[in-house]
């Protein structure tokens, strides 16, 4: 059992731990493996998670950064004072766990619908876009010669790679051709400065509490790119889980987002956010898809993935409502 | 042609019974999966409900928009294909309000709940 292997990992590298206890698999994250457990030390209980890859799943793999890569990049975050989690342990073979990495919990909420509804982040909510900005200008200035081998993606490679994905549908979308087109017209070319990109900053993927942002999670779209994809990707409309005239994550505006970026010694330029905002929503719609396909083709034939194929709508949606708007 | 009650009758009468009598009993992880089972079958009624009208409203406009005949799939492809080339964009007249009204007959079967369909619908639609 998991929690066997655990104990037997834990006492090799975390000094006084006697064991682990209360490990259990968490729901969430469809990509990855994740499971919360105590390490038993005479100090008290150290709460962790288990990140590791699944058998059979994953993201598609030519995306995904590896866990390795992402774990180096959280303790990269972590001492550079972005609010990360600590790593505590890399796995190794002699773990029999797979691979992956221990971490400390953060503790706080991950729920979306609950950090934009619920009272308890009531007083924190307010100040949550600047913050998410003062965070992504620290993330984008951790350090390049530090950073794990990671791929280096532009615009023009993410249009190719949409329509590649699109097109594999083999089902006619206009609206997606048009925002392809949009794209290709609208296309800025490689940013004056590449940094570290998260690749999946957003609403869902922070660890909240009542006093702001905790920690971000999700490190494994992260790649070398235009830093503006990050802040274009936070403010798309699938993100704001209902709030949509607040487009920083449901949360506040772009000018509150630009504002923290800002303050914290880099530069915005709002058209290409724009534009990646347009990519991002597209993204997601593409990855809808790629949710039906993967239900129809069997590897999760769950009635959630199936659901999710239908949601690609939204971002048909959401695409005309960025390119086509109507007069109000 | 085959009998009464219609599909939309029998699957609206399951979604009802799941709704109804065995959402009570159901707790945890199984009742989020019977809520989206719930979900799933209210998507199907409303499309076995609108779908024939609103295929047939957007033939009629792919009709007029492309000058050429078929099926809702192929005028689909046909418009696809032509947008992917750049002969038809937002400034060819009638494009952006085709697919206005498809993408909300869309949202209508797949999302009704949607915030960004709900706020175009109270612009009229």
């Amino acid at each position: 059992m998991i929690q066997a292997q655990l104990s037997r990992s834990v006492v090799r590298w975390c000094e006084g731990a006697t064991g682990v206890t209360r490990a259990a698999k968490l729901s969430g994250g469809a990509s990855q493996e994740t499971w919360r457990f105590d390490i038993m030390h005479p100090d008290g209980p150290i709460g962790a998670i288990l990140r590791r890859s699944p058998k059979g799943y994953g993201a598609a793999p030519t995306r995904a950064a590896g866990l390795a890569a992402e774990a180096q990049l959280m303790q990269l975050a972590y001492e550079a004072g972005v609010p990360s989690p600590r790593v505590m342990h890399v796995l190794v073979p002699e773990d029999d766990l797979g691979t992956g990495f221990i971490m400390q919990r953060v503790e706080g909420e991950t729920i979306a619908r609950k950090i934009l509804r619920d009272e308890d982040y009531a007083a924190a909510r307010p100040h949550l876009a600047r913050q998410l900005g003062g965070i992504l200008a620290g993330l984008h200035g951790l350090p390049q010669d530090r950073l794990p081998e990671l791929r280096y993606m532009t615009a023009t490679k993410e249009i190719s790679e949409f329509e590649r994905d699109y097109r594999s549908l083999n089902w006619p979308k206009p609206v997606f051709e048009l925002a392809l087109r949009w794209l290709r017209d609208h296309d800025p070319g490689p940013a004056a400065e590449t940094t570290l990109v998260h690749g999946d900053f957003r609403n869902g993927n922070l660890i909240i509490g009542a006093d702001g942002v905790r920690a971000v999670l999700d490190w494994e779209l992260a790649h070398l790119g235009d830093p503006m994809e990050d802040l274009g990707w936070v403010c798309v409309n699938s993100w704001r889980f209902g709030e949509i005239d607040k487009p920083v994550g449901g949360f506040g505006s772009r000018e509150e987002l630009f504002a923290g970026y800002e303050a914290a010694g880099r530069r915005v330029e709002p058209a290409r956010v724009k534009f990646w905002e347009v990519m991002g929503t597209l993204r997601w719609g593409i990855m809808c898809g790629g949710m039906m396909q993967r239900f129809r083709e069997g590897p999760d034939h769950s009635m959630e993935r199936a659901m999710i194929g239908r949601r690609a709508s939204e971002t048909e949606i959401d695409l005309l409502r960025l390119l086509a708007p109507r007069g109000s | 042609m085959q009998d009464e009650p219609t599909p939309i009758e029998l699957t609206k009468s399951v979604a009802d019974f799941l709704r109804n009598d065995i959402t009570p009993l159901i707790s945890g992880h199984q009742a989020f999966k019977l809520r989206v089972a719930i979900n799933i079958l209210d998507l199907v009624t409303r499309q076995l409900t609108q779908e024939e009208g609103s295929d047939a409203r957007e033939v009629e406009r792919l009709r007029a928009l492309l000058g050429i005949d078929g099926s809702v799939m192929e005028l689909n492809r046909a418009l696809a294909e032509r947008i992917a080339k750049g002969e038809v964009d937002l400034a060819t007249p009638g494009l952006a309000e085709h697919l206005w009204a498809t993408t909300m007959d869309k949202l209508a079967v797949d999302q009704p709940s949607y915030a960004s369909y709900k706020r175009e619908l109270s612009r009229g639609g």
